[in-house]
């Protein structure tokens, strides 16, 4: 009995640290209007263009981040397991810079880098700037989780099965390793996903229409807009999980089993 | 000119020597085994031959080939690896036709192809499961099939039944067999398990501390080794402690019991010590034997009901040894304590040399009666 009663006295002690704030947040955006719920606020929000276009925005930088992450970050961590184990140490190391240098110095150090070319004098190369600070942020969690996914198969023998049946590196990295890391690399591109929804500093400082800035913006005008407004991006965020997870499904069911 | 060769290969790793002036030649549709203990080199030469190591110096030539320097997906070697190496993300059929789909065949020929490969390996109904969802054996079996699936020019098997328990071991041995004969594909398999090699070899490179101890069938490996770790090494032997009493006519002591090897021994001289090994199958219970035989006498010290043999050990004073005898429900097996008398052919005795050194083998007419 008592077996029982701890693990769900944690679990209810967990869930109500994360859902109460949560419900006090959704109570407060149904109180736009004196004396009654209501979804105005939502109807505010929803009907504001700038919401969609910004979502939109850092939807898009999401996506463009994780693939650049997965297409960088996987053949690094596969090159160093496979060829230069004794690296291991020093691409840890660097998986730690992000969390000692802050933002305001990275965005600082790589405008001052690239000032005068094009990646500062067009709106284009602005969103590349910011691109490219997202794959450093976001370089901590999915090397992690990329490494992590690698030693749970064996990537030497796989590497010279592939090799022996006639295949070169981009074959192996493309049929063999990605599909086999492609749930490791899932759970680093979800928190890579929220990371780049939620972030301020550097889409604020490269005058980026993001979302991070659009909620900042929205805090310091309106009352109940930004409490429907984070109660909505909470929704869409793991809607967007969601489906990622779904579409693969597939692959981790494949390889899912004993090895 | 044989069809895989190796000739002068040397590798170290740093100060480490690894593989040191492996000479052999393979002929076409030969299958030979490399047999050691752990660290001998063994696999480092199938790595080298596959293209995963590159030789510090030497040369490997296939099918008239110099292929020292070619990169292995452009070697045409078929590799079955101990742990599978199954592709988890692939059926098994996406398995088998992965070498053939890198080739760029056309889809019909690798349907065709993956179809008769689940033939020969008895598993048409699994091509659309995952390697998760198969059994150890038949996960190998799939890697045999994979690997031959792009007709390689020689087959490359790394101790492939290592990980399975002894009954697929046996069952699984058969079928490699059968298929490379079937297939008549030059295969180089790798084991440190003697009945393996012995079972599947037309030959055997015996290796020890990166060097080739010997190399030889089955039968002139176990008969006749040619150095005292390959005598050591395969099958067991009794070693008995002997004295050279007339190295003329080959009349030794063991213990102060006269007995004979077949041939004389001119390196040695009266006095001197040896070493002599015998088989355990090539010893009897004295009476059993007709014509020129050797006679120990001892004490029986233990007794080991091993199923379809019983094994005895006698021993002499500080000399020990052990012999067989086949199960017989009818016959009382010697008890412990009992005296006991031995006999043994003077051809089943062989003279042992000095450590690395060739021993002096057995004689000819040793051959002719085995």
């Amino acid at each position: 009995m008592l077996k029982r009663f701890w693990p769900w006295f944690w679990f209810i002690i967990g869930a109500t640290y994360f859902l109460v704030p949560l419900y006090a947040t959704f109570d407060f955006s149904l109180r736009a209007r004196r004396g009654e719920l209501s979804f105005a606020a939502y109807a505010n929000v929803l009907n504001d263009i700038k919401f969609v276009e910004s979502f939109w925005f850092s939807f898009q930088t999401a996506l463009a981040t994780i693939v650049i992450s997965a297409l960088v970050i996987v053949p690094t961590a596969y090159w160093v397991q496979l060829r230069m184990p004794r690296l291991r140490p020093v691409i840890e190391f660097f998986t730690l810079l992000p969390f000692v240098v802050p933002a305001v110095v990275l965005v600082f150090s790589l405008a001052r880098t690239y000032n005068r070319t094009p990646l500062t004098d067009s709106r284009e190369g602005l969103w590349v700037l910011l691109v490219g600070s997202y794959v450093i942020l976001s370089f901590p969690y999915m090397y992690r989780a990329v490494d992590t996914g690698l030693r749970a198969i064996n990537i030497h023998d796989l590497t010279e099965a592939a090799q022996s049946l006639g295949a070169g590196w981009f074959t192996i990295l493309a049929r063999v390793i990605f599909p086999n890391v492609y749930t490791a690399l899932l759970s680093g591109a979800f928190i890579t996903f929220a990371i780049v929804m939620g972030e301020f500093t550097i889409a604020a400082l490269l005058a980026q229409p993001a979302f991070g800035p659009y909620m900042n913006r929205l805090a310091s005008s309106k009352v109940y807009e930004p409490s429907a407004l984070a109660i909505i991006s909470f929704a869409l965020t793991w809607a967007a999980i969601a489906a990622m997870q779904w579409i693969g499904r597939g692959a981790q069911a494949r390889i899912a089993g004993p090895r | 000119m044989a069809f895989l060769e190796l000739i002068n290969v040397h590798k170290s790793f740093g100060a480490s020597v690894a593989v040191e002036n492996f000479n052999l030649a393979v002929e076409r549709g030969e299958f030979v085994s490399f047999l050691g203990p752990s660290g001998c080199g063994k696999t480092t030469t199938l790595r080298m031959i596959a293209g995963f190591e590159k030789p510090t110096a030497g040369r490997i030539i296939i099918d008239g080939v110099d292929v020292t320097d070619t990169p292995p997906n452009r070697r045409n070697i078929g590799m079955v690896f101990q742990s599978y190496a199954l592709f988890p993300n692939m059926t098994v059929a996406e398995n088998i036709g992965f070498g053939l789909k890198i080739a760029r065949r056309p889809a019909d020929e690798i349907r065709a192809r993956v179809e008769e490969l689940l033939r020969i390996i008895h598993m048409s109904e699994f091509g659309r499961r995952y390697p998760h969802q198969l059994s150890g054996g038949q996960q190998q079996r799939v890697a045999l099939a994979r690997a031959l699936a792009i007709q390689p020019k020689v087959l490359l098997l790394d101790e492939p039944l290592s990980a399975l328990d002894a009954k697929i071991r046996a069952s699984l041995r058969q079928e490699i067999r059968e298929i490379q004969r079937q297939l008549g594909i030059t295969t180089i398999y790798v084991t440190h398990d003697q009945e393996e090699a012995m079972a599947l070899s037309d030959r055997i490179v015996v290796m020890s501390r990166g060097r080739i101890e010997q190399i030889g069938t089955p039968f002139e490996v176990y008969n006749f080794p040619a150095t005292r770790f390959v005598a050591s090494f395969v099958g067991t032997l009794n070693l008995l402690q002997a004295m050279v009493v007339d190295a003329a006519i080959g009349l030794l002591t063991v213990e102060g019991q006269p007995i004979r090897v077949a041939r004389p021994l001119p390196q040695h001289r009266s006095g001197d010590a040896i070493s002599l090994a015998i088989r355990p199958e090539l010893i009897a219970l004295d009476g059993q034997m007709n014509g020129e035989v050797n006679r120990l006498s001892g004490t029986v010290e233990d007794v080991t009901f091993l199923g379809s043999i019983v094994r005895v050990r006698v021993r002499l004073s500080a000399n020990k040894l052990h012999f067989d005898l086949f199960n017989n429900p009818q016959l009382r097996p010697p008890q412990p304590g009992s005296s006991i008398a031995v006999q043994f052919a003077p051809e089943a005795c062989l003279v042992l040399g000095e450590d690395a050194s060739p021993a002096h083998s057995m004689s000819a007419s040793a051959a002719q009666a085995a």
